[in-house]
């Protein structure tokens, strides 16, 4: 089985894409569990056809510890497998701590077990990696390779940067690498060179470039995914792509984070091409 | 009247515990790392959490108990222990020269999401580990379960130095779960009239029930040895007592090993030894050694001899659930009556046990998990009971409620003999019912009028 990590900045497009893209693993007959490791409990709305789930935080506050598998993972689109960790309202308690727990508790459930014949699992985590908790998912044993979506947007950028240095300290003792940059297109000028540009520096690819469809959020209106919406839509066809440029990818790498400067000379250097 | 505000009346509570039946994780995993030879305990988090842990158990044991802490300050909570960890193991081992260090997380680690493996690499890695030292550690938030996770946390722990060479060396590891001092001895001195040869872990006899010898020693003879840890996993087996301390530590050594494992009762009363004996039997492949089957009988001689006092006499029980279920077990097979039975420690299947061995109770008996002292005290009032077997917190509820008390569990703040003397085996079973039998016989004379009071019981 292979543990995938999605981690990216905050609104850069981390839930759509991880959904678009388990769908095209599944339609290759892929067996993929989706964890989504957010407060919001928003990573498998597409996958569900609406946000049905009853996350793992919510049945164990209301269930006490006996909770079995069966009341925390649904089944949606493509025999996929879909959890919500849950957490906190806004502005109480400690999400960090929520991830901790579910993962854990996933794991003693077994949830990953051998005889679940899983051959991806996904984590779908918040925003930046911005405590031990949003870590969880990249220590040892967990997640091996992760994905960090981002733009060519400076915002983007910087955070996507930022996540290379965390995963620079849980790769040097453990098995997590980069598997390179997904490039959430968001018609910035020279994004696709700049990106390219990014990852190399950083040490990796730019996987795919996922380019700007308005498909996309018609498919959100529909509480589906591309692929489940329309089959046929040019935008399914990229996802599919991703898909298996994830499912071929043997580039798994410990990132080479950047100085700010570099960063900036890097925009600065793409920027001014454009101008 | 300490207690006089506690109602008679139950009613549903939801959100508040009083008068807990239970402590903190890190106390249980710093027990069990007192079993490891050598072993420095070291909590990782504010000094508190460690001040705390360390009395709680000198209280118990009276002796002195080391440990070190990461003394987490406001940045350290910002910026996650790792720095102090790494401070701390360097200092260590070069001030105190232990073998092991044992970490335990504190709740606040656990919350800032410290990854223990990931620091114990960076150590081994930075080169603050010497050759032939080891860290070991277990992760044990206070917020789950309770001091016996902690130390069946721990106990899983130490196997991370366990290695399998292929070929079997002929021990079988026993795991004696949260028991004294001297019940570990009890086992190792039952094991070896079987003829058995074992690796029990972990082992605090000679630890923490050692001589006054007029030396201090931070770090006293006995503790079950790395090397022998390392050879859990080329063992012939694995016996574990009690499902709540000592399973994930077998069915660890099953899964990663390959060394299969048996989980039985903690080896209270007549059935969980008879039990526990006729596994190591079969495992040395003999017959009962007559001392040992000679301890039984006079065991079964004590039941008999005294059958008349313990009959139909109503208990309540509060403690552990690997202890509980042994002794719920025990109480019912000599006509005693456990009506009472409250762990503070969560798992529904501990109820479900219970129920199971009281089935065929005459009276309903009230059994609760994740349950305290103050619904413990509350059911006594609905319905009195003869005597009280708990810790020392029981003792408010037997002033109160004016019930003999017999002292059994962890802690034992207020007496002496859980260090020196074992209630496991069938020699444990003999001292346990002299207990009972000296609290319920000295109750009786107190109770008994002039003209029925006997000078022969």
């Amino acid at each position: 089985m292979r543990k995938v990590a999605i981690y990216g900045k905050g609104g850069i497009g981390k839930s759509t894409t991880t959904q678009n893209t388990v769908a095209g693993l599944a339609e290759m007959g892929k067996k993929v569990m989706v964890v989504g490791c957010d407060p919001k409990a928003d990573s498998t709305r597409l996958l569900l056809g609406g946000l049905a789930q009853k996350s793992v935080l919510d049945t164990l506050r209301e269930e006490g510890e006996d909770v079995e598998l069966d009341y925390i993972r649904k089944p949606g689109f493509g025999q996929t497998w879909c959890v919500e960790s849950g957490g906190p309202e806004p502005g109480v308690g400690c999400a960090g701590r929520g991830i901790i727990t579910s993962i854990n508790m996933l794991e003693s459930l077994g949830a990953y077990d051998a005889d679940e014949g899983l051959d991806y699992a996904f984590y779908d985590v918040l925003g930046d990696v911005v405590c031990g908790g949003f870590a969880m998912p990249i220590r040892d044993g967990k997640a091996e390779e992760i994905y960090i979506v981002c733009s060519g947007e400076m915002m983007a950028m910087y955070a996507a940067n930022n996540i290379c240095k965390g995963i620079m300290k849980y790769a040097q003792s453990g098995s997590v690498r980069l598997g390179g940059l997904i490039c959430n297109s968001r018609n910035v000028d020279n994004e696709m060179e700049m990106i390219e540009e990014l990852a190399k520096k950083i040490g990796t690819q730019m996987i795919y470039f996922v380019p700007r469809d308005n498909d996309v959020q018609r498919a959100e209106i529909n509480r589906k995914t591309v692929i489940e919406w329309n089959p046929k839509a040019p935008q399914a066809d990229h996802y599919r792509n991703l898909a298996k440029a994830i499912d071929a990818n043997t580039m798994k790498v410990i990132p080479k984070p950047l100085a700010i400067e570099e960063l900036e000379k890097l925009l600065l250097d793409f920027g001014l091409l454009a101008a | 009247m300490l207690l006089r505000h506690t109602p008679k009346e139950i009613t549903e509570r939801s959100a508040l515990s009083i008068n807990p039946a239970k402590t903190c994780q890190p106390v249980g995993a710093m027990y069990a790392s007192l079993g490891v030879h050598g072993c420095l305990p070291h909590s990782h988090g504010s000094q508190g959490c460690c001040a705390y842990h360390r009395s709680a158990l000198t209280r118990h044991y009276k002796e002195p108990i080391s440990a070190a802490t990461s003394s987490f300050t406001e940045g350290a909570s910002v910026f996650g222990g790792q720095a102090n960890l790494l401070q701390a193991i360097e200092n260590i081992f070069t001030v105190y020269e232990p073998e092991v260090i044992a970490v335990h997380t504190t709740c606040l680690s656990e919350t800032i999401g410290d990854d223990l493996p990931q620091m114990t690499d960076k150590a081994r890695e930075s080169g603050k580990i010497p050759d032939g030292k080891h860290v070991i550690f277990a992760n044990t938030p206070s917020y789950v379960g309770s001091h016996v996770t902690g130390f069946s946390n721990m106990v899983k722990g130490m196997l991370r130095v366990a290695e399998s060479t292929g070929k079997k060396n002929g021990k079988v590891n026993i795991i004696p779960g949260w028991v004294e001092p001297a019940d570990m001895e009890e086992i190792k001195r039952l094991c070896a009239l079987i003829g058995v040869a074992i690796t029990l872990f972990p082992d605090t006899s000679g630890v923490l029930n050692g001589p006054m010898s007029g030396q201090y020693k931070m770090f006293p003879e006995g503790g079950v040895t790395i090397r022998e840890l390392k050879g859990t996993g080329d063992a012939i087996g694995t016996l574990a007592l009690g499902d709540w301390c000592s399973a994930d530590a077998a069915r660890y050594l099953d899964s990663q090993f390959k060394v299969p494992c048996r989980i039985l009762e903690m080896p209270f009363g007549l059935k969980a030894t008879d039990r526990f004996i006729d596994a190591l039997r079969t495992i040395a492949g003999v017959s009962v050694p007559e001392e040992i089957a000679h301890e039984r009988g006079q065991l079964v001689d004590l039941i008999s001899d005294m059958h008349q006092y313990f009959y139909h006499k109503k208990v309540a029980l509060v403690g552990d659930p690997d202890q509980l279920i042994a002794l719920t077990e025990f109480f019912t097979s000599i006509d005693m009556w456990p009506i009472h039975i409250v762990t503070g420690t969560p798992g529904k299947r501990f109820e479900k046990k219970i129920k199971k061995l009281t089935e065929g109770s005459p009276f309903p008996v009230n059994v609760r998990s994740a349950g305290d002292m103050f619904l413990l005290h509350q059911w006594i009032k609905n319905e009195p009971v003869d005597l009280i077997l708990g810790n020392t917190y029981c003792k408010y509820i037997a002033r109160d409620e004016d019930i003999p008390q017999v002292r059994f569990g962890f802690p034992i703040l207020d007496r002496v003999g859980h260090q020196y003397f074992p209630t496991v085996g069938y020699k444990g079973g003999i001292r346990l019912l002299e207990k009972v039998l000296n609290a319920l016989l000295d109750r009786k004379d107190r109770d008994d009028s002039e003209q029925s009071f006997e000078l022969v019981l």
